[in-house]
Formats: structure tokens, C-alpha cells, sequence
């Protein structure tokens, strides 16, 4: 199906989000839409979709004027969206999520439904089972399932939200390999990222964005550099890759067997140096996270022998971690990292090693002035963290670890951030290892892991491979290992 | 004891729970919607008095009863209201309206204070009563009784199997992603809250023209049963099955209290008195238990097999509240 939006306008407050925005996306297309955060994309597609409503402009379908005042209205018109955080609902059955929301009898047939879902499913080789709790699957699985029920709607035009955002390598082809099948059907594709090489390999054509405006649209081949001067009005380019190992071994883990009720991975040895960045890859939910939650001392080992420096902190309180050095980052900013409602101000005081009863609050003003210089955070001492865009709030979450650290955990540091954000966090990150803090990270972005590790482990299916050397390895063999091949 | 007294005190424990289901189902369908009606208890005391005072006024129980419901729906509309269209915490409004509603009742009740009033006349069903055991437990009861089995059935039915059922749960697990699927977020609140205060509103009647028939104002000993609904409710986990069964647990432990005080004499009854409230935070306690991290912890140091079927079992016991439980939705 052809869409049209026509002279479309929208304001937030002061903030013009999206300013005359005319595009076409001709049906049996890959439409790329890119932008750094913030850039007026996702306001865009949230109008087609109907979850928002623009100030002025039209949108027409096929030729036809149409009003889209709701997300009802524009799925029964054929447009369906799938937004960066997948609408589902994750305690209920992968059956009952399918069936919130589709018209139909008092008494729904569920096994009707699971019959249609996975005749859909061997169409694109998915296999979800169809029992399964949604909060049991992958963001990917997750991706896959929503996609399945648009279509199942009757979808002929599929907007897609930085969808690349926390699934697998594999995932990500399977996923590419979808939409190509559909655009093959005849279907528009909508395809919004900030992440340049997945629109580059995969769109038909590219509409770029930059501070509420569309400034341009490219057709192929793309020539990156131009895609990226487009973006950010000016050139910028990766950093020399450095190793910082500036001393013998700080952190050791020995025979460690981790385990929670869903996987269990057995015997992981490893030892880290001062300044050195381990890399951690594999699907998502193969145990990384309980890797990092184990070395923070936020979930206890069943087994082995944790160390830092010399200090035994095997079985001690996750305070003993914290005075120890060690700094977690969890990917979850607002709800794990960050208190909404707080301030920026009240952050640090909060992070601060406190002396005294009562906050010296002009003090506590002119740290928060001085952090919020350094880090570069666009915002005020006095704003609220959940106002700050999620690359702020990352760069607030890494001003508030304190000094020295000498083991820093993260996870996804630069998930969901524009490629000028990353680079700068990973710019701080590498002053940090200069000084002697050993990094340890997990990332859905194999490069992301290879430009900036010097040791990678691999997870999969409870098993961890030996630390592979960055130096010597490549995209496709972590790949392979990450599908669980060469284990 | 004989077999006939014990088969009539479980019969009594059916009847004398009926009115905490009717409570604790309007409660679940409310809280499935996202919103907390914590007026429960007033609004339990606000209905017994006004429906035992229209009955004795027009001598009709049907009147009774409806009034009940009435009263029951309005309370709940003034939190739907303050809380949905005010967007005001629902906890305060609702503590407020449950202090208030109590002593409204006592006030209001003066002149209607130990009259005597209609009752709701038992029914046994022809048939069916006469079968051994089950006759005497299940079916020679009042029509507020079976009302009350069926309700658990429908209820269950309703938010488990039917398409508006799942968009119950939807709306109160993630009402921003209830919206994109169609629904209209605040109305459905609104009729699902109102819909469960007009059940909690039936609570109060069956109370006072069945169960414990009369007005006797603050001597009434309905004092405490709304809170003991909210705490059911989390109890059974938003599920209508297993808050009945919450229910029926309950009513079993202050029959046990009553029945087996002549027998241990030396333990005081009001300690047997008591004994079901402290009980029942303990089995909130049990049932909840897996979702504390010492708990995690202390697992992790037994043997292998222990471990695991113990975890397994806690985690089936485990229940979540609806994610949005409480939080205003506003779309963009």
C-alpha cells in the first residue's frame, strides 16, 4: 500500500518534533528512516500509527485522504507498528496476546487461533511456541510475535521502531529476511534506526532526519559518510582502538558456577587485568546478565571462588562488592540505574559517600554543575532524570560512579544511544581503563564488542567459552559461536 | 461432635463466607482494571445498614439489596473519579471513604438499631438436597449462597476464557499497550471499578439481612471483613478460584475457633477469636515467600534436589499483582 504524509506538523511544548515533513513510501519498498535521538522519527511514525495525532498536515493511503485518530483505526486501515519496546503483554500466554484486542466472539477459540498463528509462523521459519509466556521469550521472539499478530490483522503497511535494538545477530537476519519477503508481497515497509549499517544494508531508500526536519532522502548506493554528515550536520569518525593493561591480575574467578531456576552454567574460570575490557557476547538471556549480577555480588554463586585484588569476597554482601570497587550498570536505567522523580542533584547526593546529618546542598549544586560539565549531560541540576533522553540519562548513570572503580560492569552501556553518544561514552569508559579499571560488558552489537574489547567470552546455552582474543577474531566466528556452533 | 453437627458447621462455613466473596470478587475485577478500591470495609458496613434499612423500611429484601448495590457502585464511583479523572492517589481517597463510610453507617444506623428485619429465607434445592453429605453442605442453602458459587464460576469464567476477560487483564497489566490493541483505557476502569463496588455493595446486605441478621451498629462484628477481603484478594492472585478458596479458608478457621473452644479450655477464647487474622498474614507470608532474595539465598545452600522442588513449588505459589495496580494512565 502507497503512503503519502503530506505537510505534516507537530509541537511538544516549544519543541517543533516534526516540521513539514513530506514523504512517500511506494508499496513493495523498504522506506529507511534515520536519525540520531530525538531527531522527529518516532513522533513521525506514532502519527501514522495513530497513537498520536498531528498538529496539520494529511496522511493519504493509496491515493485516498484518510483521518487516523487512533491505533484501532490505523491497524483496521492496514497499518500496523511495531514500537522499539514491543506492546505486549509479558506475564500472559504468547495465545491471549494474540487474542487482547482481536474482534471476535464472547468465547474466543484459542485453539483456532493457534492453528492460524502457526500456519503464519511456518511461513517465515518463526517458532514460538504459542503456550509459552511472552516474559519467557526474547526481545527478538518478542519482535517476531507482534510482527505475526500485525499481519494476522491484516496489516499491509508495517512500521518498525529501531527494531534491531537488543535481539541477536541471528535474530537480526532472520528479521531482515522477513521484511525483504514482505516487501516482496507487495507490503510498505517502514524501517526507522539510528544504527547506520542495518539501514544501509537493508533499505530500498533512505530518509534522513535531523532536528524535527526531514533534510533529505538517498537512494543506493549509500555512501556512509554522506548518510552521516546528513545526520549530525558535520563528519565524525571512529577512534583508534588502544589497550590500556597496566598491571598483573585484578579480578578472578574461579571454577564459579552460576544458577537460577532458568539455566545453570558450570566451572567458569576467568582473570582480568587492570585496564583490560572483556566483551560479552551471545544470545540474549544465555546468562550474561546473571555473569554480571554474579560479579557484583548481586546474585550468589552456587560454587568457586571469587576474587579482587586479593580479597576473598566469595559469598559476602553486595556492599562488601560495593567497597571493594566494583560498579554495576544495569541496562535497565530507569527502573534499576536511576530514581524517577529525583533530581540530578539529589542523584549525587545519593551516590556521594556521605558526611554529616544534613546535605550540604551548595555544595551538592556545584558538584552537580561540574558532573553535568564533564559528562556533557543536556539538563539542569534540578531536572528530573526520567526527563533527560536516554543518552543522558546513560552519561548521568556513568557521572555518578564514584573513584576509584576497579571493576565496571554494564550492561548494553551505549544500547539504544545515537553513534555520537556511544563513542563519547566509550571515550570516558577508556579514560577510566587508562586509570586502571578493568571493564567487564555485555552488548547486542558484535561490533561494539570487537571495537572495543580485548578479550571476548562467549555464552551459550549455559556454557562460556574461553576468553577469545579481539585481536585475532572476527564478526562471522563469534557469530558461529554465538549460534552455538564450535562449542 | 456428630457427623450431622460437623456436616451443618461446614454448610454454615459456605453460608458465612458468601458475603466475603461477593467483597473480594468485586475487589479482584477492579483491581484487574488497575485501580485499588481500598473503601471495602466501610463500604461493607455502609451497605449492611442501608439495605437492612430499606428492608425493614418497605419490607422488601429485593429493595434491600439493591440498595446495597447502589451504595455500594457510588463509593466506588467517587474513587474512580478522584483517582481516574483527578488522577489523586487511590490509596488515600480510598482509606478516607473506608473511615468514613464506617462511621456514616453507625451514625445513619441509630434509628434502625436492633429492629427486627427480614431475612433471607433458605432454599433447598428439590433434588439435590437430599443427596447424602454434599445435600446437606452444598444445596440447602439461601439463593445468596448459590449466587455466590456461581459467581465464582462466572467471574473465573469471564477473566480467564472470554475476549472482554483478557482485555480486563490487559488493561491493568499495560494500558498503554491496551490502548494500541483498541481499548478505551478509562472507561473500562470506570465500569469495572463501579461493577466491583456494586458486588463488595451485595456484601454488606447478605450480612445483615442473612448471615448476621439485624442492625446492631458498632456491635455488629462487621467491623474488619472489608480488610480481610483486600488481604484475600492479594491472597488469591487476582484470581477468583483462589480468592474463594482464600474466603472459604478463612470463614473454616473462625468456625474452628468457635467449635473448638469448649474443648481446650484452657486456651483463652479470645485467643480462638483472634486466631484466624494472625493465621491468615501467615498464610500470605507462605504464599508469597519465594519472591523474598533471602529466600534465594537460603536455597541455594541446600542439596540439590530439595532445592529444586522446593523453588518449583514456590514459584507456582507465586503470584503478581497487574503490573499497572494503582498508576494513572494517560496517553500521550
Amino acid at each position: 500500500m502507497k503512503v503519502e504524509l503530506i505537510h505534516i506538523h507537530k509541537h511538544f511544548g516549544a519543541v517543533h518534533a516534526n516540521n513539514d515533513i513530506n514523504l512517500t513510501v511506494e508499496s513493495g519498498k523498504i522506506q529507511g528512516i534515520l536519525g540520531e535521538n530525538g531527531a522527529g522519527k518516532s513522533t513521525l511514525m506514532k502519527i501514522l500509527s495513530g497513537y498520536i495525532q498531528a498538529d496539520s498536515g494529511e496522511i493519504r493511503l493509496d491515493g485516498k485522504p484518510v483521518k487516523i485518530n487512533s491505533p484501532s483505526d490505523a491497524i483496521r486501515l492496514g497499518i500496523g507498528m511495531l514500537h522499539q519496546d514491543p506492546l505486549d503483554f509479558p506475564p500472559m500466554r504468547v495465545v491471549d496476546n494474540l487474542l487482547i484486542g482481536h474482534d471476535g466472539s464472547l468465547f474466543p477459540n484459542r485453539r483456532e487461533v493457534v492453528r492460524a498463528f502457526n500456519e503464519l509462523q511456518n511461513q517465515f521459519g518463526f517458532s514460538i511456541d504459542p503456550y509459552a509466556y511472552v516474559d519467557t521469550l526474547t526481545v527478538g521472539e518478542r519482535q517476531q510475535l507482534e510482527i505475526l499478530r500485525l499481519l494476522w490483522l491484516g496489516a499491509r503497511v508495517l512500521i518498525l521502531d529501531e527494531p534491531t535494538t537488543g535481539i541477536s545477530a541471528s535474530q537480526k537476519e532472520k528479521l531482515f529476511e522477513t521484511l525483504r519477503r514482505l516487501a516482496a508481497q507487495g507490503m510498505s515497509v517502514i524501517f526507522v534506526s539510528h544504527k547506520l549499517e542495518d539501514v544501509e544494508f537493508l533499505c530500498d531508500r533512505i530518509a534522513v532526519f535531523r532536528k524535527g526536519e526531514l533534510v533529505g532522502e538517498v537512494n543506493p548506493p549509500y555512501v556512509t559518510d554522506e548518510l552521516v554528515k546528513m545526520m549530525f550536520g558535520r563528519v565524525i569518525s571512529l577512534e583508534e582502538k588502544r589497550r590500556y593493561e597496566t598491571c598483573d591480575v585484578s579480578f578472578h574467578l574461579d571454577h564459579v558456577t552460576i544458577e537460577d531456576y532458568r539455566l545453570q552454567i558450570r566451572d567458569i574460570n576467568l582473570s582480568v587485568s587492570c585496564g583490560e575490557v572483556i566483551g560479552l557476547a551471545g544470545m540474549e538471556g544465555s546468562g550474561q546478565v546473571q555473569f554480571l549480577r554474579t560479579c557484583a555480588g548481586l546474585m550468589r554463586p552456587v560454587a568457586g571462588e571469587i576474587n579482587l585484588g586479593g580479597r576473598r569476597l566469595t559469598g559476602k554482601p553486595y556492599r562488601a562488592f560495593l567497597e571493594a570497587g566494583i560498579a554495576y550498570v544495569p541496562a535497565s536505567r530507569m527502573e534499576e540505574g536511576l530514581i524517577p522523580g529525583l533530581s540530578l542533584t539529589e542523584h549525587f547526593i545519593l551516590a556521594e559517600e556521605q558526611n554529616g546529618f544534613f546535605i550540604n546542598f551548595d555544595k551538592a549544586l556545584a558538584t552537580t554543575r561540574q558532573r553535568i560539565e564533564d559528562f556533557n549531560i543536556k539538563g539542569t541540576p534540578v531536572s528530573t532524570v526520567e526527563s533527560l533522553s536516554g543518552g543522558n540519562q546513560q552519561r548521568a548513570l556513568l557521572a555518578m560512579l564514584r573513584h576509584p572503580v576497579n571493576l565496571l560492569l554494564l550492561e548494553h552501556p551505549t544500547r539504544g544511544l545515537d553513534i555520537e553518544s556511544a563513542i563519547w561514552i566509550w571515550g570516558k569508559l577508556k579514560e577510566r581503563c587508562k586509570q586502571g579499571t578493568s571493564i567487564i560488558f555485555t552488548s547486542a552489537d558484535l561490533e561494539e564488542i570487537l571495537q572495543y574489547s580485548d578479550r571476548i567470552l562467549v555464552f551459550y546455552g549455559g556454557k562460556v567459552s574461553p576468553p577469545i582474543d579481539a585481536e585475532s577474531t572476527t564478526v562471522e566466528q563469534l557469530g558461529q559461536l554465538i549460534g552455538g556452533k564450535g562449542f | 461432635m456428630d457427623t450431622q453437627l460437623i456436616l451443618i458447621g461446614l454448610a454454615g462455613v459456605l453460608a458465612s463466607s458468601a458475603p466475603i466473596v461477593f467483597a473480594t470478587i468485586g475487589e479482584t475485577f477492579a483491581e484487574r482494571s488497575g485501580v485499588i478500591n481500598l473503601s471495602l470495609n466501610g463500604t461493607i458496613l455502609l451497605t449492611a445498614m442501608a439495605g437492612f434499612a430499606v428492608a425493614v423500611t418497605t419490607n422488601s429484601l429485593f429493595l434491600g439489596f439493591l440498595a446495597g448495590a447502589l451504595i455500594g457502585g457510588l463509593v466506588a464511583l467517587i474513587v474512580a473519579f478522584s483517582s481516574i479523572s483527578l488522577k489523586q492517589s487511590q490509596v488515600a481517597v480510598g482509606f478516607i471513604l473506608a473511615l468514613t463510610c464506617r462511621d456514616l453507617s453507625y451514625y445513619l444506623g441509630n434509628p434502625f438499631m436492633g429492629l427486627q428485619g427480614p431475612r433471607v429465607p433458605s432454599l433447598p434445592i428439590p433434588g439435590l438436597a437430599d443427596i447424602p453429605i454434599i445435600g446437606v453442605i452444598f444445596f440447602q442453602q439461601d439463593i445468596l449462597v448459590y449466587a455466590s458459587f456461581l459467581l465464582i464460576i462466572v467471574s473465573y469464567v469471564f477473566i480467564f476464557k472470554t475476549r472482554p476477560g483478557l482485555m480486563l487483564q490487559g488493561i491493568g497489566e499495560k494500558p498503554a499497550t491496551a490502548f494500541v490493541r483498541g481499548a478505551n483505557v478509562n472507561r473500562l476502569r470506570y465500569f469495572y471499578t463501579v461493577l466491583g463496588g456494586m458486588l463488595a455493595g451485595l456484601a454488606g446486605p447478605m450480612f445483615s439481612l442473612s448471615v448476621k441478621a439485624g442492625w446492631k451498629g458498632t456491635i455488629s462484628g462487621l467491623d474488619g471483613f472489608g480488610w480481610i477481603a483486600l488481604a484475600l484478594t492479594i491472597f488469591g492472585g487476582w484470581n477468583p478460584l483462589r480468592a474463594a478458596f482464600g474466603a472459604y479458608l478463612f470463614g473454616l478457621l473462625q468456625w474452628l475457633g468457635l467449635v473448638l473452644q469448649p474443648s481446650l479450655p484452657n486456651i483463652p477464647s479470645q485467643v480462638l477469636q483472634v486466631a484466624p487474622f494472625p493465621l491468615m498474614i501467615l498464610t500470605l507470608l507462605l504464599v508469597n515467600i519465594g519472591n523474598a532474595e533471602w529466600v534465594d539465598r537460603t536455597l541455594a545452600a541446600l542439596p540439590e534436589k530439595t532445592r529444586k522442588w522446593l523453588a518449583n513449588f514456590l514459584r507456582a505459589l507465586r503470584t503478581s499483582p497487574p503490573a499497572s495496580l494503582g498508576v494513572p494512565f494517560e496517553n500521550e
